[in-house]
């Protein structure tokens, strides 16, 4: 089994604004957008170093997805800053339109997703973007899973021409990929071979991944791992590959149950190899105040709860 | 003042082109198409620095973009007719495979149109973002929108509003159609605008009133000053008074036309008021 350590714990926003720090200085049609929330999303360096390329919008994020529209005619390349609520469902109609069915080149980068957010609470604990952000025709779905492959996602998604989504969060996490890792959209990164279960884990989910699996290994169980950074596009041939050494799967995920990576993967199995398969997501549910452990724990989205479904999930085959 | 014969002739044959649009496929939007006519003839044919052919980036051009999506039909006819794709094309309007969608998109790759418009009031900050990036290429063309009256209802016309005053987008010249009518009637009855000059003087904008809107040579001469008006900090308005339906006798001054097509009857009476000048399509 291979051993992952944590090099110190970091938030993957942080890992964005170092990623973000790095495109202003090697690629210079990058600019940046924030709506008021320049030190939450960690934009601070770029701003600093590029005033002339960096806009602050104001408290006003429609404004912000169409000025990024606007700004791609000409050459720009704009990555817009807010919290993931305010990122995907108050402009759902400014992506789907401006963006995503103009083909614009944007870059909507969400952070405090989902629970982690913490004490706020369900206001700005958004649980549904991936599956908003999925739905839109032509619209790539990164969710990082800590400071360096955040930061490693945010300089490969400006390469990529069109539009993406990378949602990252508020808290300090392991920080355990590669520092030097090749970020590659749509390709699963796996992290453990094993032969009883398979786990795919985003975001967050991925270090509790990691944990369960070793977890499992001491009770006899042998866990594949699976990270998969892109929802979409999804890695199929991954998962199918996995599933079919494995024979069962448990999905993993800071988000409903409804609409997220559970559910695309439960689609490309149901048409290429059924097979019994868990979801770690919230139950179609907002969010509530708390601390982001005290939140994952009650709504089961950590390791102990990866375990549990996988048992069961075995159980199933 | 310039001999507009040529325009005005222009303009004839644009009134003809909305009509056997939305009268072919029994759908689309004439009344707000023909009382922009005008004011789509004087940008294409008079006002707008234009390169030849098109490109997405639209560098070292003026740039327009047509915020109030629905009113399609003179935006297309007014792009073949000034060589961005062949005027036949207007044939396909609505149709299923066409490129002439019932709103303008850039999904089907038809040249001309740069952004995707329908669902509204997303018009002005798209503009706003590429007369920043016009600022940042150190391009020292225009960019122009369009926007209904109506629109103006929308919350996000007003975060733009805002943030192009604040932020000194003083390569931008947006026009407001201001035609006092809607899809449900006159903008009084449905929700009043207020008094629209007050309201863009206060949000920090240069404001001009066009009071002939569909007066081609008031047009010209209004927009001209507009243009004047550019780079001294201030984003332009124009509020451009034209009457809905213009051109056509029994579908101006009502709501009634703003998304309903002529029978047949109704067509040749419209295009009886029109004479063919450049050759339909």
């Amino acid at each position: 089994m291979k051993k992952y350590i944590d090099t110190g714990k970091k938030d993957t926003r942080s890992g964005f604004g170092a990623g973000l720090e790095e495109l202003g200085k090697t690629n210079e049609n990058v600019v940046a957008l924030c709506a008021d929330l320049i030190g939450s999303l960690k934009m601070d360096a770029f701003k600093a170093n590029h005033p002339e390329r960096f806009f602050q919008i104001g408290i006003a994020e429609a404004n912000m997805i169409g000025i990024a529209a606007g700004m791609t005619i000409g050459g720009k390349i704009p990555f817009t800053g807010t919290f993931a609520n305010f990122s995907t469902g108050r402009v759902y109609d400014q992506i789907r339109q401006s963006v995503a069915y103009s083909d614009k080149n944007v870059k909507i980068c969400a952070s405090h997703a989902g629970l982690t957010l913490g004490e706020d609470g369900a206001t700005h604990q958004i649980l549904e973007d991936i599956g908003l952000m999925k739905m839109l025709p032509g619209m790539t779905v990164i969710n990082t899973c800590d400071y360096n492959q955040t930061k490693a996602a945010t300089i490969a998604i400006a390469k990529h021409k069109g539009p993406v989504y990378l949602r990252f969060g508020r808290p300090k996490v392991a920080n355990f990929t590669p520092e030097d890792q090749v970020f590659e959209i749509g390709k699963a990164v796996q992290l453990q071979e094993g032969n009883d279960v398979t786990i795919v884990a985003t975001g967050h989910l991925v270090w509790e991944a990691l944990l369960a699996a070793e977890e499992l290994h001491e009770n006899g169980i042998s866990a594949d791992v699976i990270n998969i950074h892109s929802i979409k596009p999804l890695d199929d041939e991954a998962i199918i590959k996995s599933v079919q050494k494995t024979g069962c799967i448990v999905t993993a995920e800071e988000h409903n149950h409804l609409g997220g990576l559970g559910e695309s993967v439960a689609r490309v199995l149901a048409q290429h190899s059924p097979t019994p398969q868990e979801f770690i997501a919230t139950n179609d549910t907002f969010g509530e105040s708390g601390t982001p452990e005290q939140l994952m724990e009650k709504y089961g989205l950590n390791a102990s709860a990866i375990v549990k479904a996988a048992k069961k999930a075995i159980n199933r085959k | 003042m310039p001999n507009t014969q040529h325009l005005e002739d222009f303009v004839t044959q644009v009134r003809r082109d909305i009509l056997r649009q939305v009268h072919k496929v029994n759908s689309g939007h004439p009344g707000g198409s023909l009382g922009c006519t005008e004011f789509f003839v004087a940008l294409y044919q008079e006002i707008m620095n234009r390169k030849e052919g098109f490109d997405m980036d639209g560098i070292e051009e003026d740039l327009f973009f047509l915020s109030n999506g629905h009113i399609s039909p003179v935006f297309y006819s007014v792009l073949a007719r000034s060589g961005y794709f062949p005027v036949e094309e207007l044939n396909t309007f609505r149709l299923i495979n066409t490129r002439l969608q019932g709103h303008p998109t850039t999904h089907e790759g038809l040249p001309g149109i740069r952004i995707a418009s329908g669902s509204l009031g997303q018009g002005m900050s798209v503009a706003i973002g590429a007369a920043e990036t016009k600022k940042l290429n150190n391009d020292n063309h225009l960019v122009y929108s369009l926007h209904g009256d109506g629109e103006l209802q929308e919350g996000q016309i007003w975060e733009a509003a805002m943030y192009a005053s604040g932020k000194k987008i003083d390569n931008l010249i947006s026009t407001i159609d201001y035609n006092g009518q809607q899809i449900d009637g006159a903008t009084d009855d449905v929700l009043p605008l207020g008094d629209l000059k007050a309201k863009f003087e206060a949000f920090g904008w240069d404001v001009l009133e066009i009071k002939e809107g569909n007066n081609i040579s008031a047009i010209i001469e209004g927009l001209t000053e507009a243009k004047n008006r550019t780079g001294k900090g201030k984003p332009v308005c124009v509020l451009l008074h034209t009457v809905m339906g213009n051109g056509v006798d029994f579908m101006m001054h009502t709501h009634a036309w703003h998304g309903k097509a002529p029978n047949d009857e109704q067509l040749e009476k419209g295009l009886a008021q029109n004479p063919e000048t450049l050759g339909d399509y």
